[in-house]
Formats: structure tokens, C-alpha cells, sequence
């Protein structure tokens, strides 16, 4: 898939969940033991008086990426994370994080497990209510008995990271809930885990909130690189931060996907059903919809020449390359004009000031306001300023009306 | 028909008398260490009340009556309260009863609190410890002042024994609801950070149940002083016999001033053990 490559991901498996099953009730071994595991929720409900929460689900979190499990409630996604740190004891299958057991662990390598490697992040945030919010932030870090000057230095430096620098002193009774879940989040990344757990994070706050929390959870995701795997209800929320999506139905993984596989090809209808409502202007990506233009100008092409060009393919304007394909910029008939009237004999006076520009991950939504700023195409560049290829007005208005009928063009 | 039969005769009169002989035989050297503890407790407590001046206790009391309930008048109040015992003639009885009740006390939440926290911590031992805190608190209290008398001989200790019996249930039932009350969403965040369960009792659980278990040592302390009057009936010198001393002798007057003396006491008290506790700003749910 070409999106993997817009995402640096590095395939190494932090966390393996193999054929995982949690099954509450007191006749666990009959369920599984005969046929009627391959029952539906309801049957399995009636037959035996167990309740099946999670059926045989299998998945890989890889290094360093955003892994979304989203469901409805009720779908077993909270209780399929808490199997994963044995919050809630896993009745068959196994888990692997960064290659151990965690089914295997003694209570002594769990609690290792919990101190040092996972933290969670939890809904109704946790936090300990006779506890300031510098000794809440620092708690993963005393539990493990670490000197108190020590931990509460750590402790300050991610209430900075997380923009609650002041707030040191307070109660968690004196914050609101964003801020509440900021502490959840400082807390978790105090331990310098290599994996984080987050639990519908966001879901209890107010969307304006919530969307202001999710970027700055990608913002700090960009400075600790931590492996993710972040619960949701919410699709939105799950096609902004995911890397991978994972949809969950009565206990069961449906479908496993990059974004615009979830909303591009449904695997069926019940997923089809839960995407039918989001707009592809957040999942689709400058680089899906770009075209590469006709003509292309380059840097050292003399004034006559561009306008040569210009004139002879009967266009208005034309991006500017350097050597490398690096962009530099936007030319138009009339400046080129100018400049041959000046008796200008660089192509690169005759630049546009402040090209707009977009890289190729930038969503469709956020492309609205450039192109509403200008009545040229947009160019996409990369990390590196190399051109990639260009978006018209109409392009993205194609692409909003024909994505809810194709299939993925590639 | 009518008369239950005779021969269903479960004789448990029999058996208690027996395992009371086997327990003196058997323990009471044990009984002897037990009670030589108390007293000894006791007798400290009750000398160092007696030894403080009593301007020095009705001024503490007044300031600490003040700071605990944030009221300057509830402290004169109760330094008033202090003088009114004081001119009934009744300052060394009350000093020998507040002993009580302390010595008491402390060994109530000595028993008390761990109790009431292996009964949150399991729900098989709730089982257990529920019927014996409901029979502790309905048993009439000669019942088990007599073993009492018989285990220690009479005087002082059992009279402390006694009360810790009568006592003891509500400080246990409250740090038992204290801490299960602890909302789960804390406690399950406390575990996912790698808490033990040590360290969630004394980082989470505790500190949380802090304001219930103040209820249970106001609620133990009172009833520890309202058991000062029966506990007198085996020996106990303070005001509890003063009141009994005083029925014997029809003597009105005298009986209500002992008794105003006891309620006085209480009031004090129970202001005092009320205030500070900490005030339930963040429920614990």
C-alpha cells in the first residue's frame, strides 16, 4: 500500500495479541471447549449463561505507530486492552509485548511490565482525588520508589509537555476535564513507557475539546514516538490520529486497515454502515487526489522561454523547479511579462511571493482554505521541498462527489 | 402440637459453660498478660490526666475545640462545659473515665481499623465478620461482662474489655465501607501504573476512606463513653459508678449531676473527634 509510506513506521511488533478470547461467567471451559464457540454472542448468552466478550481476536500494534480499535460500546474494545496489561484476566490465547508473554508473566514481571513498559490512559481519567496534580503526575513514578526530588523533576517536566506548567499545586477537583485528561496523559509518559494505552481518552470531552486534545496528542506523539493503541467510539477520532484502524463488533475484529482502506472498502455492511457518515474530506490525502501538471518550468529556463512555453500550451501559469525536482515557486503570464519588459533575465524574479504550498499527507478538509485563497493549483511538496504533483479546485470537489460511490483507484 | 417438643434440646448452655472452663484452664495465663497490658495502659493514662493541672485541660480543650470546629464560641462553650463537671466536685472521676474511654479507644482502632481493612479487602471475611459485629452490638452487655469478670478478675480491665466488645463494630464497618466505596476507576489506575495491592491500600484506598474512618473513631468514642456506666457495675471507679452509686441511694440529684457530667463529656468529645475529620470536599466516588 502506498500510504505506509506516508507514515515513517517501522514494522517491528510491539504488541501481538493471538487468538485472544474473554469469556465471563462460571462455565468458561464449556464454552470453549465445545462447539458452541463458533455461536454468536446471544446463543452462547443462552446456552451456557457466560457472557463473551472478546471471540478469538488477533492483531499486531507495530513500533512506533497509532493503532485505533474502534467499536461501539459494548463491542469488547475496553475490555480487550485491559486483558492486554492482565487488568482483566485473559481466559484463553496469548499476548505478546515487545516479545514476552504477558499470559506467562509472574505477579513480580506484571507489575515490572505496568511500571516500566505500559501506561494507560483511562476515560474518567483516574486521577487521585486527595492528590495535587504535580504528586498525580508523579505517582507511576513513587510506586516505583523513586526519590521524591527526582520524580516530582520529572514530574514538572511533563506537566510543561503537556501545557499545564502553573497548575502544579491544584486539585484535580480545580480542572476542568481536558485539562483533567492532560494530567491522565503527563502521567502515563512520566514512566517513560515504550507503549501507551488510551482508553477512549477523549470521549468524555466536549468536541471542541476533544479536537483540540487530539492535536495535541499528535503534537506530542511527534517528540516521544511511543507506540499507541488508542481506543475510540468515534470514527472521526479514529480516521484523524490512526495509522491503523481496527473495527470491533460483538468482541470480534471485523476489519483491519489504514484509514482510507476502512472508509474506501468497507468489509461489510456493518462497517460500511459505521463510515457512511464520515466526510472523505478527512481521510483523503493531498497525495490521493494530486495530478501532475502538464508543463513544468525550471530555474534556470531564461524569461523568454517559460513564456514560450506558457504561450505555446495555451496555460496562464506553471510551478517553478530547481535541481532534484526541489520547488521553488509559481510564475504567471503576466509577471513574465513584466519581467521581459524590465529586460529581467531570470525566470526567478518573476516568482509569486509566498507560494501556498501542502505536503502529501495533508487531509482534503484542511486544503479548503488554500484553495479558497487563491485561484491557482496548490503544489505538493515533501519533507524535502520536492514537488510532487499538483491539486485544482476542481479536483478536490471530484473527489468528495466520487469516493462515496468507487472503489480505491489504486 | 402446640408446645414445642422437649426432646429437640440443642444444649448450647452446655457447651459454652464448657469452652469457658477449657479457656481458663487453658489460657488464662494468657488472659493474665492480656489484662496486665491494659492495665498498665490504663493506669499511665489515667495518671498523666490526673497529674495535668485543671486550668491547663479546660484551656487545651477550649483551643482545641476552637481549631477543630472553627467556632470561637463552641471553644469557650466547651471549656465551660469542663468548669460546670469541675463544680459538681466530679474533676478526678471524669479524668478516670475519659482513661477509659481512651485506653479503649485505642485498642478499638488497634483491632479496629486492620479489621475493617482485611473485611474490604475480601469478601469472604465480610461474611464472616458481618453476624459477629451485629451479635457484638445486640448481645446484651452482662451477657459477656461476666466472662469478662471471669477472664480478668474484676476492676478496671474488664471494664475496658467490655467496652472495646461494645465499641469496636462501628470503627470496623466504616473503614470496611470507606474503602470499598473508593471509586474503581482510581484503583484500576493505581494497579495499571504497576501499584501493588500494599500500595494502592496505603497510596489510594486509605487515604480515600479517611473521612468515613473519622466517622467510625467518633462513632467508637461515643460509644465507649456510654458504656462507662454498666462497665462500673464490675468495678470501674469514675463516673459511671457515681451514677449507679446514686440510684442505689435514690439520690436524684446527685444521680443527674454524675449523668449531666457523662453527656458533657460526650458532647466534648464528640465535637472535638467530629471536627477533625477532614471535610468531604472530593467524595471518594
Amino acid at each position: 500500500m502506498a500510504i505506509n509510506n506516508i507514515y515513517p513506521q517501522n514494522e517491528e511488533v510491539s504488541i501481538e495479541v493471538n487468538n485472544l478470547w474473554k469469556i465471563f461467567g462460571d462455565n468458561v471451559e464449556k464454552v470453549l471447549d465445545s462447539d458452541t464457540q463458533f455461536a454468536g454472542k446471544t446463543d452462547i448468552l443462552e446456552k451456557t449463561g457466560c457472557v463473551l466478550a472478546i471471540k478469538d481476536v488477533s492483531f499486531q500494534v507495530h513500533r512506533g505507530e497509532i493503532f485505533v480499535l474502534m467499536g461501539l460500546s459494548g463491542s469488547g474494545k475496553s475490555t480487550l486492552v485491559r486483558c492486554i496489561l492482565r487488568l482483566v484476566e485473559p481466559t484463553d490465547g496469548k499476548i505478546f509485548i515487545n516479545g514476552e508473554n504477558v499470559c506467562d508473566c509472574t505477579a513480580r514481571q506484571l507489575t515490572e511490565l505496568r511500571r516500566h513498559t505500559v501506561s494507560m490512559v483511562f476515560q474518567y481519567f483516574g486521577l487521585l482525588p486527595h492528590r495535587n496534580i504535580l504528586e498525580n503526575v508523579a505517582y507511576g513514578l513513587k510506586i516505583r520508589g523513586m526519590a521524591k526530588s527526582k520524580r516530582e523533576a520529572k514530574a514538572r517536566e511533563m506537566i510543561e509537555l503537556v501545557g499545564l506548567k502553573g497548575w502544579e499545586s491544584y486539585l484535580p477537583s480545580a480542572l476542568s476535564g481536558g485539562m483533567q485528561q492532560r494530567v491522565g496523559i503527563a502521567r502515563a509518559l512520566s514512566t517513560d513507557p515504550k507503549m501507551l494505552i488510551m482508553d477512549e481518552p477523549f470521549s468524555g470531552l466536549d468536541p471542541l475539546i476533544r479536537r483540540q486534545m487530539q492535536d495535541e496528542l499528535l503534537d506530542i506523539q511527534e517528540k516521544v514516538h511511543k507506540t499507541i493503541l488508542f481506543v475510540t467510539h468515534d470514527l472521526h477520532e479514529a480516521l484523524k490520529l490512526g495509522n491503523r484502524i481496527a473495527i470491533m463488533k460483538d468482541g470480534e475484529i471485523i476489519q483491519i486497515g489504514d484509514p482510507e482502506e476502512v472508509i474506501t472498502a468497507p468489509s461489510d455492511g456493518y462497517v460500511r454502515e459505521f463510515v457512511q457518515d464520515a466526510s472523505p474530506a478527512k481521510v483523503l490525502t493531498a497525495k490521493r487526489i494530486m495530478e501532475q501538471p502538464n508543463v513544468l518550468l525550471y530555474e534556470w529556463q531564461g524569461p523568454k522561454t517559460a513564456m514560450h512555453i506558457l504561450e505555446s500550451t495555451e496555460l496562464d501559469n506553471a510551478f517553478v523547479l530547481g535541481r532534484g525536482s526541489k520547488f521553488r515557486g509559481l510564475v504567471t503570464v503576466e509577471r513574465l511579462l513584466e519581467i521581459i519588459k524590465g529586460g529581467g533575465k531570470s525566470i526567478m524574479n518573476a516568482l509569486e511571493p509566498e507560494p501556498l504550498r501542502c505536503t502529501s499527507d495533508t487531509i482534503v478538509e484542511d486544503l479548503f482554505p488554500l484553495v479558497a485563497s487563491t485561484r491557482h493549483p496548490i503544489p505538493v511538496v515533501d519533507d524535502d521541498g520536492k514537488f510532487l504533483g499538483e491539486i485544482h479546485t476542481s479536483t478536490i470537489l471530484g473527489s468528495m462527489i466520487q469516493d462515496k460511490e468507487t472503489e480505491p483507484s489504486d | 402440637m402446640i408446645e414445642f417438643p422437649a426432646f429437640i434440646h440443642v444444649p448450647l448452655a452446655e457447651w459454652t459453660d464448657a469452652a469457658m472452663d477449657w479457656i481458663l484452664r487453658v489460657f488464662s495465663d494468657v488472659f493474665d498478660v492480656i489484662g496486665d497490658a491494659i492495665l498498665f495502659m490504663l493506669l499511665y493514662i489515667e495518671k498523666f490526666l490526673l497529674w495535668l493541672p485543671w486550668t491547663l485541660v479546660i484551656v487545651l480543650v477550649g483551643i482545641v475545640a476552637w481549631r477543630a470546629t472553627h467556632r470561637w464560641w463552641a471553644g469557650l462553650l466547651m471549656a465551660g462545659f469542663l468548669v460546670l463537671i469541675g463544680s459538681f466536685g466530679y474533676w478526678d472521676l471524669a479524668m478516670m473515665t475519659l482513661a477509659i474511654v481512651i485506653a479503649a479507644v485505642i485498642i478499638s482502632l488497634l483491632i479496629g481499623i486492620p479489621t475493617g481493612i482485611a473485611m474490604a479487602r475480601s469478601n469472604l471475611v465480610e461474611t464472616i465478620i458481618r453476624p459477629i459485629l451485629d451479635a457484638m452490638q445486640t448481645m446484651p452487655s452482662f451477657v459477656y461482662l461476666i466472662p469478662a469478670l471471669m477472664l480478668f478478675g474484676l476492676g478496671k480491665v474488664p471494664a475496658v474489655f467490655a467496652t472495646i466488645i461494645y465499641a469496636v463494630p462501628p470503627v470496623i464497618r466504616l473503614t470496611n465501607v470507606g474503602i470499598r466505596q473508593v471509586s474503581p476507576d482510581v484503583i484500576e489506575a493505581s494497579r495499571s501504573f504497576g501499584a501493588t495491592p500494599g500500595q494502592t491500600l496505603m497510596e489510594v484506598q486509605l487515604p480515600l476512606a479517611i473521612p468515613s474512618i473519622m466517622v467510625g473513631i467518633n462513632q467508637t468514642t461515643m460509644m465507649a463513653l456510654s458504656m462507662v456506666v454498666i462497665a462500673s457495675m464490675i468495678g470501674a471507679r469514675g463516673l459511671g459508678l457515681e451514677v449507679l452509686l446514686a440510684i442505689n441511694r435514690i439520690d436524684i440529684g446527685r444521680g443527674f449531676e454524675a449523668g449531666i457530667s457523662i453527656v458533657l463529656l460526650a458532647i466534648i468529645i464528640d465535637r472535638i473527634t467530629a471536627g477533625l475529620a477532614p471535610k468531604q470536599e472530593h467524595p471518594a466516588s
